[in-house]
């Protein structure tokens, strides 16, 4: 089997998803466009190489819908002869377009992809497709349907975590981020939006708020408590997971990841294109996998995935110098810690979703980069980059530098 | 024409009355044929030039019921064989296609070109109903005891004769829903309120209003039948959908815990009936019909809620040769929470209530007790002033004995002692005399027993209530040895006039309801022990079908009561007959930590002055050792409750306690909310079938102890293939 390579990656800053952020004004084609001509340009890249774009989008409808990668590939001139395919795999669909990608390249068919994810939530809006799951009374009601907020006060439920223990990862986050960023660990992958005449509108993440503590967060209300209460979500959880009294909520908007405008983008190809192209590979992608979890729960599929992927690789959790875990909740990631015994010094070192927000689509694609990048910089070797999923999945990737 | 079940009259302006009156019934049913002869009607009504429009109405006080039930069991047959005969896919597309006859003929009316107007002179309900929502205009009167609505969820159906499809485009989705999860009968001007009529008039004018409205010009369309329809919620895939489906879906699994699947059915056919058209969106919901109709659940709840217990209702234990009790005057002995309840319902049912206690002020404190009853039901304006003092006029207070004289009946709720209730039914009888029937509603000492103090032990019967008495339905009438027809017959008669559901058992201890009541809640107090979370116990015993958890049950009878119970059956029948890991258990909530129940605000349950419950977390300390919730086998923990109640009922008719089925199921699911779905305590075994059944207690035994061993009658009928109501039923009917 050929190896997959990682070459190059790119990201947008990430603009608060309101009607006040920075790129509302811009749409998820224009985001698309960014970071795929940024990967061209910066690198200096013959798209006459390129097999296909992969683009991952939660929400792909209206300006996103349609296959919104072939249309990036062309608005990003890339020439007509680069197609394009967008993917849906929920919070993952980002992360899972790079392993598409490096599937293509592992399996000999294509020589050079690009996986990444695109996703305005300012516009198009976060459950504008609609789908079955959440109102089909066929899939709902099988799979313990509730809002991922209400998952996510359950799973805290369930493992014991506080509101305290919440919001105090909440604030390592948000002072992670900002240390992150005052020491400019994102500044070389970053690609800033500009309009028309090449004024920048953003360059950097709009949504983070460094200045959180215990205290301000305190202030917060639980977020989903109504939803759950008076929507009955509270009591799917519990016939679900009947050893739960009641479901206590935590997550607020302080600890749980920001709703944001965003896209990303990451270059794979075999070693024989990274010679066509003239570029050393930085990583190896060593493995992934898919999984499925309990649905009831939904958000903790990456602790089942990273097992699988693990298995696979024939590795152990111990070989991983560094974790880079979706920060959808706080909750989410704090099981994750207590599942595998971790310490936190190896996770999310540079902040997460928390602080720097979640553009559902593009987030697997900006973690996986967020990861290598910080490799890099530290000197270590192993990544594994996982998120959790909606309707109960989770994806992960190892990759290694090379 | 060939009417049978109907009139049909023209006018001189060319409009039809239809009136439906069957012979020989009090009420209007739907019959295979009553759909043949509408659909005559509207055959003729569509194909005559003269005739502009109809008007149906009835000819009885009320305008129909619906659906004849029994009928629906002869269906089920019918497709039984035609499985045998035509194999199973012929066969389901047989039913489905006679599922269905109702609602195409309604479909036919609506869509027949000539408008048709429901004059809905009283109570009008279930396929009745679906027909007047196929009308184009509904008015009904305005009379206090007309009622329209959808109850088929109450008996495991749903309507399926476009009932669903019609409300879900008359009003908002949510409300549809709700309307139909609930089924519940609704009033004129509620009914006005939410759409579902046009008009409400005085009941003499209704069918004037009706000609009127064709006379006008009204239109033989319905508003979905137009281009310029739109859905009253929008599509289902809109941001309004978004914020009813996932809700719905949520608040059915709360209310069900999955166990209905007929409510299920009417998510499923309004989700997908409100993205299609209409002739489209009926015959989905008819799909989902002909699957409900075959569905177990609804065919154990149509037996046991609807036909059992209406030949309970109807006096189905009655000795027949003896003549109805004309009971006018009441004496309840005790004025205490029970003794107060039973002169409340006395009272509300046109009797005299006679009610004594020790003294006046305790007698005066039962009767304050009922003005706050019938207070609050004026205020929610489910009764009116002039009510609330009539009822009160006939509730008389007094700690004189020799104020029961005349009375028919007297019911003693007075402390279980004996000899407080010997006492007190030596004075009673002396005051009313040898001929008038002495109920005792004790709920724990042998009748026979109590029934020595009495100088004519042939009057002498129990009459148990369950509390709280004003809204618990059943009643068990429990007999003596020495207990005669009169008192049986005089007993049933009360029972039915103050709208309850009796059983007649015999006496035993715990009579059959406390028993089974008791092994569910020991079965809670001994996971506790196992060291299953509280709140899993309590949550496992709701979703299988039970409307409280065992601790929470236990909290509300008093945990003080139910050591009681256990010491008291210690000392009779030895340690053997009790677990003494339960009395442990029992011993350490009440003696050590003054845990009472809810009466002192301390039992499995905290209950705060303010806000809800919640579990006591000192009973983690109380439990010997934990068990990892994760491995909790749910089903196993759902089997346990059911089983160990099943079982009791079982041994119960082993011990001739219960003799009929119809009232072990009956009697278990108002007395004690045994799952409904089931059907009852003995249709859960029935239905899972008697070998089964040995097998899973055999299995539950060998994992858990004695108490899941299964009694001879259980094994005998496992090897004979045999049912209760097989077994029992016809037995009990001759008998009777
Ligand atoms: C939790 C959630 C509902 C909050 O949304 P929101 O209410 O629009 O959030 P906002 O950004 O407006 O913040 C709400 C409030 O919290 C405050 N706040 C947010 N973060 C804060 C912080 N770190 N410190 C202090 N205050 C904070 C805001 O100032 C705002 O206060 P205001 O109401 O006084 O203006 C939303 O973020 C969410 O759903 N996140 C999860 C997204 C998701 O499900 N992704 C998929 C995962 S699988």
């Amino acid at each position: 089997m050929a190896e997959a390579f990682i070459y190059d990656h790119v990201r947008t800053p990430r603009g608060r998803g309101k009607s006040d952020g920075a790129l509302h004004e811009v749409s998820s084609l224009g985001l698309a466009t960014t970071v795929l001509r940024a990967i061209k340009d910066r690198g200096d890249l013959d798209t006459a190489l390129v097999d296909d774009v992969i683009l991952g989008c939660v929400d792909p409808v209206g300006e996103a819908g349609g296959d919104i990668a072939r249309a990036a590939a062309l608005t990003a001139d890339y020439g007509d002869h680069v197609p394009g395919v967008q993917i849906n795999r929920f919070c993952a669909s980002g992360l899972d377009a790079v392993n598409f990608a490096a599937a293509q390249v592992m399996a000999g068919q294509h020589e050079l992809t690009i996986g990444g994810g695109v996703e305005s939530m300012s516009r198009v809006g976060l459950g504008a497709s609609g789908g079955a799951w959440p109102v089909d009374p066929a899939i709902a009601i099988k799979s313990y349907f509730m809002p991922q907020g209400v998952s996510a006060d359950l799973i805290a439920t369930k493992y014991g975590f506080s509101r305290d223990d919440v919001d105090a990862y909440a604030v390592l986050s948000q002072q992670r981020a900002a240390a992150a960023w005052s020491k400019g660990y994102f500044t070389q992958s970053l690609a800033p939006v500009r309009d028309v005449n090449g004024v920048t509108l953003l360059d950097r993440d709009e949504h983070m708020r460094p200045s959180t503590d215990m205290q301000s967060l305190a202030a917060l209300k639980p977020a989903f408590a109504m939803m759950g209460e008076q929507g009955g979500f509270d009591a799917v959880a519990i016939d679900a997971h009947p050893d739960i009294e009641r479901v206590v909520h935590v997550h607020h908007a302080g600890n749980s990841s920001g709703i944001v405008d965003g896209a990303g983008a990451v270059l794979v190809g075999s070693a024989e294109a990274g010679r066509s192209i003239e570029k050393k590979p930085r990583a190896k992608i060593r493995a992934f996998a898919n999984i499925g979890s309990e649905p009831a729960m939904m958000l903790t599929g990456p602790v089942d995935v990273t097992k699988k992927v693990l298995a696979r690789a024939g590795m152990n959790i111990g070989d991983i110098d560094l974790f880079e875990v979706n920060e959808a909740f706080a909750s989410v990631v704090l099981r994750y810690l207590q599942a595998f015994d971790l310490d936190v010094e190896k996770l999310n070192v540079n902040g997460g979703a928390i602080a720097m927000g979640h553009p559902l689509g593009a987030t697997g694609a900006m973690l996986l980069g967020t990861a290598l990048d910080e490799l890099e910089r530290s000197g270590k070797t192993t990544a594994l980059i996982t998120l959790c999923i909606g309707a109960g999945m989770g994806t992960a990737t190892i990759i290694e530098r090379v | 024409m060939n009417l049978i079940n109907f009139r049909f009259e023209l006018d001189a302006d060319g409009i039809a009355l239809l009136t439906w009156d069957m012979a020989g019934r009090s009420m209007n049913v739907i019959t295979p044929q009553v759909i043949d002869e509408l659909e005559q009607v509207i055959d003729h009504v569509g194909a005559e030039a003269a005739i502009t429009g109809c008007v149906i109405t009835s000819g009885k006080q009320t305008f129909s019921g619906g659906a004849d039930l029994s009928m629906l069991g002869a269906a089920a047959a019918d497709y039984q064989t035609a499985r045998q005969e035509k194999g199973e896919e012929e066969a389901a597309r047989l039913f489905f296609e006679s599922a269905r006859r109702l609602s195409l003929v309604y479909r036919k009316l609506e869509t027949c070109g000539k408008p048709f107007a429901a004059a809905i002179n009283g109570v009008c309900l279930g396929g009745a109903f679906e027909l007047a929502l196929a009308c184009h205009y509904r008015v009904v009167a305005d009379d206090d005891k007309a009622r329209v609505g959808l109850p088929e969820i109450k008996v495991g159906l749903f309507p399926g004769a476009g009932g669903t499809q019609r409300v879900a485009r008359l009003m908002h989705t949510g409300d549809a829903l709700q309307m139909l999860f609930k089924g519940e009968q609704i009033r004129p001007k509620a009914a006005k309120t939410m759409n579902l009529v046009h008009d409400v008039a005085p009941l003499g004018e209704i069918v004037g209003k009706a000609k009127a409205w064709i006379a006008a010009g009204g239109k033989g369309v319905a508003p979905w039948d137009e281009n310029t329809f739109k859905l009253p919620s929008g599509k289902v895939f809109s941001p309004a959908g978004m914020m009813v489906w996932p809700a719905a879906n949520a608040i059915y699994r709360r209310e069900t815990h999955d166990n209905y699947p007929a409510a299920k059915a009417i998510l499923h056919a309004v989700y997908e009936g409100l993205q299609l058209p209409m002739d489209l969106a009926l015959r989905v919901e008819a799909r989902w019909f002909a699957k409900i109709l075959r569905s177990p659940e609804a065919a154990a709840m149509i037996r046991t809620l609807f036909v059992s217990m209406g030949e309970l209702n109807k006096g189905a234990r009655r000795p027949a040769h003896v003549s109805p009790a004309a009971i006018k005057r009441v004496g309840i002995l005790g004025a205490g929470f029970m003794g107060a309840g039973i002169a409340y319902v006395t009272a509300g049912a046109g009797m005299e209530g006679v009610l004594i206690d020790r003294d006046q002020a305790s007698a005066d404190k039962g009767k304050a007790f009922c003005d706050q009853l019938i207070s609050s039901q004026v205020l929610k304006g489910r009764a009116k002033g002039a009510d609330k003092e009539a009822l009160l006029g006939r509730i008389k207070t007094s700690a004189d004995y020799n104020d029961l004289a005349g009375a028919e009946l007297v019911i003693e709720a007075v402390f279980e002692d004996r000899t407080v209730k010997a006492e007190a039914t030596r004075k009673a009888r002396a005051a009313i005399g040898p001929d008038a029937i002495f109920a005792s509603n004790t709920s724990t000492l042998p009748i026979g027993s109590l029934a020595e103090a009495d100088s004519a032990p042939e009057n002498f019967i129990g009459v148990h209530f369950f509390s709280p008495v004003e809204k618990m339905l059943l009643v068990e009438v429990i007999l003596g040895a020495k207990t005669g027809d009169r008192a049986l017959a005089t007993a049933l008669d009360y029972v039915r006039a103050i709208k309850k559901t009796p059983i007649v058992v015999n006496d035993a201890r715990g009579f059959f309801a406390n028993r089974c009541v008791g092994n569910y809640i020991r079965e809670g107090h001994l996971m506790l022990l196992e060291g299953a979370p509280p709140a899993m116990i309590e949550n496992i015993a709701k979703m299988a079908g039970m409307p409280v958890g065992p601790l929470a049950l236990n909290d509300e009878v008093g945990l003080d009561l139910a050591l009681k119970i256990l010491e008291a059956t210690k000392q009779d029948l030895g340690g053997a007959a009790i677990d003494l890991n339960q009395e442990r258990l029992l011993k350490g909530l009440v003696v050590e930590h003054g845990r009472l129940g809810r009466k002192n605000g301390k039992g499995f349950y905290d209950y705060p002055s303010q806000g809800a419950k919640s579990l006591w977390p000192g009973l983690a300390a109380l439990q010997p050792t934990k068990c990892d919730p994760d491995a909790i086998d749910i089903a196993e923990f759902k089997h346990r409750f059911l089983v160990v109640q099943a079982l009791e009922a079982a041994r119960a008719i082993e011990e001739g306690v219960v003799t009929d089925p119809r009232e072990a199921d009956v009697g278990s699911i108002i007395g004690f909310g045994f799952a409904p779905f089931t059907g009852g305590v003995l249709s859960y075994i029935d239905g899972m079938g008697a070998a089964n059944f040995v097998v899973l207690c055999d299995r539950l035994r060998q994992t858990y102890g004695e108490r899941f061993s299964p009694p001879q009658i259980l094994i005998d009928m496992a090897k004979a293939h045999e049912t209760f109501y097989g077994r029992f039923l016809d037995e009990a009917r001759r008998v009777a």
